[in-house]
């Protein structure tokens, strides 16, 4: 006997649905990849907030460090594979990466958890620890930020952006790509 | 930055992802370790002087074999690790199967000789080098492979290290194989399978450092 959950319904609607803008944004269709962003970005939301339920204020850094990730390593999947096995890993990758990355560090710093953890989740401890992505992105050399400035942020072509900023296209795009991969390992470095 | 504006940002003019993304990145990280590998052997170790004697033998074909399997196991494994999500599925069992193909040969080897001979098959002439030479061959490869898993995205880093090291360890036997004078299968059971084994442990150790993304 088959059955057929309301869940299971909507899962493979948004998988299919997921996959569909993502094999368009693939192949160049970025306002297909800009939808599969946003959808995704909501998935996590709900995925990270069920899991780290004791830390609200890290969900956002996580969405973001994992969306970061998703555009980065794109190339690794394979539009026969199911979207959801992709970016589960994924996500679960990062969860695990940054729920290591703390425990070692509060193994070092924090040797007298559990009373302390209770004032450690104020509401301005909270506003600190959020990471500013904008903030990161200053930080990355000019051949990198410029063109993730004039062509990402200002929505610039790589014709426009080279004209401006004296670099060749070719160099505009490596820039771009290179810039992005930094700003995850910034990410990671602070994490 | 909001995550909408990160998401605007990320799709504003994503370029379109070259067909078969991975697969070059393999093809071009292989093959410059298998030149470097080759050339590293020509420079230090040279051709076996008789290897165009010795091409008309079987048991020289099967060496070759051995690591040609392995390294194509190892291959395929080390893809799937670099992809999320993606199962290893049967590259298990067809990494384990040319080990335990060449370990089968050699134990029947070893009851056909008769006790004195049997040291002499497991140790050859060139047992205390071939490990180590096995391993030196294979760090063109390792820093190739590497390379290329830098680029894409394991999720078990250990495994996806371990792998990446047995995939250089069997294609530096494989170019070591055009050097050594050795080709009974006790031999190749014990030091080829070690010199093997070591860029595949260094890949585990190293594989978590490294490859995270």
């Amino acid at each position: 006997m088959e059955r057929t959950h309301p869940r299971d319904a909507r899962f493979t609607e948004a998988e299919s649905r997921l996959h569909e803008l993502l094999v368009l944004g693939l192949g160049g269709d970025s306002a297909a990849y800009h939808g599969f962003l946003k959808a995704l970005g909501a998935h996590l939301r709900a995925y990270f907030r069920k899991r780290l339920f004791q830390r609200p204020d890290e969900v956002e850094d996580l969405v973001q460090e994992t969306l970061l990730a998703v555009h980065n390593q794109r190339h690794t999947y394979r539009s026969d594979q199911p979207l959801t096995a992709w970016v589960h890993a994924i996500a679960r990758y990062k969860l695990v990466d940054m729920l290591r990355a703390r425990a070692s560090r509060e193994a070092l710093t924090d040797p007298l958890d559990d009373e302390l953890e209770v004032f450690a989740q104020s509401d301005t401890d909270a506003a600190d620890a959020k990471r500013d992505l904008g903030k990161l992105l200053d930080t990355l050399p000019d051949k990198q930020r410029l063109p993730i400035v004039h062509v990402k942020v200002e929505g610039l072509s790589v014709v426009e952006a080279s004209k401006l900023t004296g670099m060749s296209e070719s160099a505009i795009k490596i820039g771009v790509h290179r810039g992005m991969k930094a700003l995850a390992a910034r990410i990671r470095g602070m994490v | 930055m909001k995550t909408d504006e990160l998401i605007s940002l990320l799709a504003t003019s994503a370029a379109p992802v070259p067909a078969h993304a991975v697969g070059r990145r393999f093809a071009m990280a292989l093959g410059m370790g298998i030149v470097g590998a080759a050339l590293l052997m020509l420079m230090t170790l040279g051709l076996r002087p008789d290897l165009l004697q010795v091409a008309t033998e079987p048991s020289f074909w099967m060496k070759l074999a051995f690591a040609a399997c392995l390294a194509l196991a190892g291959l395929v494994a080390t893809e799937r690790l670099s992809r999320p999500g993606v199962r290893v599925g049967f590259a298990w069992a067809a990494m384990a199967a040319p080990v335990l193909a060449l370990w089968l040969a050699a134990a029947i080897a070893l009851l056909g000789a008769v006790q004195e001979e049997r040291l002499d098959l497991i140790l050859g002439n060139t047992w205390k080098s071939c490990p180590f030479n096995i391993a030196m061959l294979s760090v063109p490869l390792f820093i190739a492979t590497f390379w290329c898993m830098k680029d894409l995205a394991p999720t078990r880093l250990a495994l996806a290290g371990a792998s990446s090291g047995l995939l250089s360890g069997a294609l530096s036997a494989l170019v070591y194989a055009l050097h050594c004078p050795e080709s009974a299968a006790p031999f190749l059971g014990v030091w080829y399978v070690l010199g093997i084994a070591i860029p595949t442990l260094a890949g585990a150790l190293l594989g978590p450092r490294i490859l995270r993304w």
